[in-house]
């Protein structure tokens, strides 16, 4: 069970969290075809090392971030807000 | 051949002064405080313990510890009784009962001997193989029945466990002189220190003898404040160095109070630092028979001698590997017994024979070991050419010292990786695992000055901060890797607890199961609930020989957790029974019971599904209910119905954004129902959507999905539609809802004093007002699930009862009832109304259950609205939502049967999802999912259920009031 670093309360257990899976992804429009919207809904890179993603602080303070860890070691590299691009 | 107790000074552990009383296999026997159970049963004289999983052969106490394959017993009896519990793990206590496992009518004689018999038939993946024509189907439950050791309670577990959370700077798991010593210096160097040692007592493997240096260590942790939790075993190190513990408090007691006791404790310890110092396992000596009772670890009769004062035989022969056979060997003779000889596998030993007055032979071996039950004697041979002539030794008792196994568990489970010490023949940790570190045996190191030192610098290091020193990794001495003579008849078992021999390792290799995790699961070397200890490095040894591998080629398989056998009891903890799944209760449950509700759960919400009368079952009682509700007046408690408060300058485009109907022009007052769809455009939810002022709205949801939505919402705010100024407020707990409904309903609430304005006439169906009783703040909602007449008024939720009170005072004057779901689903259906989850599935999208103009007239996006312009959501053979009724007006449809046109076989279009008798209509009333459903009104169709045929017609829904005069007029 990892320790996930909120971004608000701190370094908590997994357990209190919801994750979102992968982060930065842009929801297609109305006019795109039903192979990129299909692909929006079902298809999602499984990365051996870092991976960015988002997490849902559920049983705290309710708040959505985003996580950078290698899906490798789980090691956290880094924590930031649900709005921001990835840190470099 | 009797065991016996020696006199003080051995016996470190045991209390001579008082007696304990216990029982093993019916018949009554006596040991003392410190004795664990097979000490004592060393001590009166027991051999055969046990019968081995597959072959049944007799076995004896092996080892003294966790590493135990073969002592395992059924310990107490009736709730308490818990199997396979190690022998050697059991604290003795007054009244203890244990029986052998795996044995039929007894150990002694046991009908299951004969597979020793018949053993030709059962080598490695023998199941793949034999008991298979004509049919293997007729032999799967005999050998089923053979499967498994001990036998589990039927009665339920009464005791208790917990869970328990701790934190620590430097963690240190094992509680010997490494352990100890890397503890002092990190509590020395200030840092919060935890020590968990799994043992009753510190020390390790030096603990059970007297040790100046040991003591001073455990004085110096004492006062340097290190935490120390004894019994308490470390299984498990998982992510972000939590490391899992069972901390062992109370052993099933012989008459147990009858609340049960605290048995377990569950430790997850969150720890910045792990060092492990879990010690090494002694390796097996592999020769003919070695699993004859009396043939023992080496290491293990030492501390059986020194802690416990039992000797485990009175004429012993060492088989030896390793230098360590020496220093137990002159242990052995100061405790008086006689030591035959010492028969070394290896060309010499490194250290001196001189000091050790015992008859050695070098590079010989074991070819043979005499008696059917216990070890009567053994022949010796050289391993050389012209090496001396075999000789046969009388004896009661071999002691098997093959080398070391680093317990390199811990580490491997955090990641760690092994070496190969190829002089000492042991894997080694290769460097440290993220944030876990090894000191003593299990990290290699048994020079006693060497380990104490690293050990102390490991622990100031790690303390500080610093980086830590390199483990100066000695071995052990050498040891041969294989330790087998080749050539000899008789089975040379290299698992004891699941009857591998070295035959079936061979087997395995001329199968071509090299890999060494092919290796394991086809012999099941490993496999049993020792996994392994003393098999897995002789077993990979011996597949390297077979096939031209060194050992570091061939490998460990996978370490997982937990590293020793933890109950379901212990990862349960307290979350069984009613805390399994805690369950919801409405705010006036209390009155509820007073009114004989019957009580059902529905998802976690305990509510009442009916309040039967003297003499009514459920159905009769919800008839009456729904017949009463239609012709006058009942009362629902609706509290459970999800509600969320939306407030924000957004609130409205935001509303538009999540529902399929548009909520942005409804004026304050109205009131609209809505779906919620998914992304994949599936219906996931349904509510009444009410707006009370220009930026606040009231959402119903369904009692089951507020919490589901409120998160959706969240998501959508929080990560995609940003910039929008929008409260969601989840206030179901909040809100009691008193639900009111039927012709009389108006009349009634009028009588119990509500506000004028809420009369029909001033407040029209589908709208929400602000109001207030006595002072109370209520929102009273016009709507209707039952299809009559009805106000949902929403109060604060700790005054429900009271208004239920109020309301009951007056309710005979209306005929009044108090109704519940049961009512409630059956005057919905005759409305045609559906029931999320009920009437739709996975698959259902709102054009199916009739909502398909509403897309067309929103203009705006909303979620979910992109799938459904997909070509599965336009395809004409859709199921969609048709009323249905029986031919014969008479027969109920069952819920789930199957809808098709023509006579089997043929395929299904489409299933019954809601069915109910209608008391008003008397008859049958029945929505379902058909095929094209809309365009095949009037048409027959046949309903199939178990191998019947029921005739019914699509029909027009409503079955009752299709003008909805009742809800307007």
């Amino acid at each position: 069970m990892m320790l996930i670093p909120c971004i608000h309360c701190g370094p908590r257990d997994e357990s209190e969290f919801t994750c979102g899976g992968t982060s930065h992804i842009a929801r297609p429009g109305l006019d795109q075809s039903d192979e990129i919207w299909g692909a929006y809904l079902f298809f999602r890179d499984n990365p051996k090392g870092l991976h960015l993603e988002r997490w849902r602080h559920t049983q705290g303070c309710g708040q959505w971030f985003n996580l950078a860890r290698s899906t490798v070691t789980h090691q956290i590299l880094s924590v930031y807000a649900i709005t921001d691009s990835p840190p470099p | 051949m009797t065991s016996s107790r020696l006199a003080a000074p051995y016996g470190q552990r045991i209390d001579r002064s008082r007696h304990l009383s216990f029982e093993f296999n019916g018949r009554p026997m006596n040991g003392h405080p410190g004795d664990t159970l097979a000490s004592a049963l060393l001590a009166n004289g027991v051999r055969l313990v046990g019968r081995s999983f597959k072959l049944h052969r007799p076995r004896g106490i092996y080892s003294c510890g966790v590493e135990e394959p073969n002592a395992l017993v059924d310990l107490g009896r009736g709730s308490t009784r818990t199997p396979n519990m190690r022998a050697t793990q059991v604290e003795l206590y007054e009244g203890l009962a244990a029986a052998s496992v795996n044995c039929w009518p007894s150990v002694e004689f046991d009908l299951g001997a004969i597979n020793s018999r018949i053993s030709a038939l059962l080598p490695a993946g023998f199941y793949y193989k034999t008991f298979k024509w004509p049919n293997w189907h007729l032999f799967e439950p005999a050998v089923r029945r053979m499967a498994g050791l001990g036998r589990a309670s039927d009665e339920r577990d009464r005791d208790r466990y917990e869970e328990a959370a701790a934190e620590a700077e430097v963690l240190i798991i094992g509680g010997g002189l490494a352990g100890l010593s890397a503890a002092v210096a990190a509590a020395e160097a200030g840092a919060d220190t935890l020590l968990l040692a799994s043992s009753p007592t510190l020390g390790g493997a030096l603990g059970w003898q007297t040790d100046p240096e040991i003591d001073d260590l455990i004085l110096r942790a004492r006062r340097s404040g290190v935490r120390q939790m004894t019994r308490t075993l470390a299984f498990g190190i998982y992510d972000h160095n939590l490391v899992c513990a069972r901390e062992t408090l109370h052993s099933p007691a012989a008459d147990a109070p009858a609340g049960g006791v605290l048995r377990e404790r569950l430790w997850k310890i969150r720890a910045r630092t792990v060092i492990v110092a879990a010690g090494s396992f002694e390796r097996p000596m592999i020769f003919p028979n070695n699993d004859r009772p009396g043939v023992m670890l080496a290491g293990a009769a030492e501390k059986y001698a020194h802690a416990f004062g039992v000797a485990c035989g009175q004429r012993v022969v060492i088989a030896a590997n390793s230098d360590s056979a020496y220093r137990v060997a002159a242990s052995m003779l100061a405790a008086g017994v006689d030591v035959i000889a010492l028969v070394d596998r290896r060309p010499q030993a490194d250290i001196g024979t001189e000091g050790v007055p015992v008859r050695t032979l070098m590079s010989a071996g074991i070819a043979k070991v005499g008696g059917a039950r216990a070890v009567e004697d053994c022949t010796v041979i050289s391993t050389e050419l012209d090496g001396v002539r075999p000789e046969r030794l009388q004896c009661d008792s071999i002691l098997s010292a093959g080398g070391h196994a680093p317990a390199v568990h811990l580490h491997s489970q955090a990641g760690g990786k092994l070496r190969w010490l190829e002089e000492s023949s042991m894997f080694v940790p290769d460097g440290a695992a993220p944030g876990v570190w090894s000191a003593g045996a299990c990290a290699g190191l048994f020079s006693r000055d060497t380990v104490a030192n690293h050990a102390a610098e490991l622990g100031l290091a790690l303390a500080r901060g610093l980086a830590p020193p390199p483990a100066a990794v000695g071995g052990a001495g050498r040891s041969l890797a294989a330790t087998h003579v080749p050539g000899l008849a008789g089975k040379q078992f290299v698992d004891l607890q699941n009857d591998v021999a070295v035959g079936d390792i061979g087997l395995a290799a001329q199968e071509n199961y090299v890999s060494v995790e092919h290796l394991k699961r086809y012999t099941t070397t490993g496999m049993g609930t020792d996994q392994g200890k003393t098999s897995n490095v002789n077993a990979l040894v011996l597949m390297g020989e077979y096939t031209a591998r060194e050992p570091a080629e061939v490998g460990t398989t996978k370490f997982r957790p937990p590293f020793a056998p933890v109950t379901l009891g212990l990862l349960a903890g307290r979350r069984v029974g009613s805390l399994y799944r805690p369950l919801k209760t409405l705010p006036a449950q209390e009155w509820h019971r007073a009114r004989g509700a019957l009580f059902e759960q529905f998802g976690n919400w305990v509510r009442p599904a009916a309040y039967p009368r003297a003499n009514e079952s459920l159905e009769s009682a919800a008839q009456r209910e729904a017949g009463a509700v239609r012709r006058a007046a009942g009362l629902l408690d609706g509290s459970p119905l999800g509600k969320l408060e939306i407030f924000g300058p957004d609130a409205a485009h935001f509303l538009d954004l999540m529902y399929v109907g548009t909520m942005s022009n409804l004026i304050p007052g109205q009131a609209r129902y809505g779906l919620l769809l998914n992304e994949n455009g599936i219906v996931v939810d349904d509510g009444i959507v009410a707006r009370l002022g220009p930026q606040h709205y009231w959402v119903n949801t369904t009692s089951a999905g507020v919490e589901r939505t409120a998160a959706a919402f969240e998501e959508w705010l929080q990560c995609e539609y940003t910039s929008l100024r929008v409260l969601v407020t989840p206030v179901t707990s909040r809100w009691g809802n008193v639900t009111v409904a039927g012709p009389r309903s108006w009349a009634w609430l009028a009588a119990a004093g509500f506000d004028p304005a809420l009369a029909p006439g001033s407040m029209r169906h589908m709208s929400i007002q602000e109001s207030s009783l006595d002072g109370l703040p209520l929102r009273v909602l016009r709507a209707s699930f039952s299809g009559e007449l009805g106000y949902e008024i929403n109060l604060p939720a700790d005054h429900t009862e009271a208004l239920l009170e109020r309301l009951w005072a007056r309710a005979d004057e209306f005929s009044a009832v108090p109704y519940g779901i049961e009512a409630l689903e059956i005057m919905r259906t005759e409305k045609g109304f559906i029931h999320i989850g009920t009437d739709t599935d996975g698959t259902t999208l709102p054009q199916d259950i009739g909502f398909a103009r509403a897309l067309e007239r929103k203009a705006a996006n909303f979620v979910g609205r992109r799938s459904l312009l997909r070509p599965a959501a336009r395809d004409p053979n859709r199921l969609q939502l048709v009323a249905l009724s029986p031919t014969d007006g008479r027969t109920l449809l069952p819920v789930g049967a199957q809808l098709a046109a023509a006579l089997p076989p043929t395929q299904t279009e489409g299933h019954v999802t809601s069915s109910y008798w209608s008391p008003e209509l008397n008859g049958p009333v029945a929505l379902g999912l058909l095929a094209r459903g809309t365009q095949r009104l009037g048409e027959s169709v046949r309903v199939h259920h178990l191998g019947k045929v029921i005739d019914a017609r699509i029909v027009k829904a409503p079955f009752i009031d299709p003008k909805g005069e009742r809800l307007h007029g």
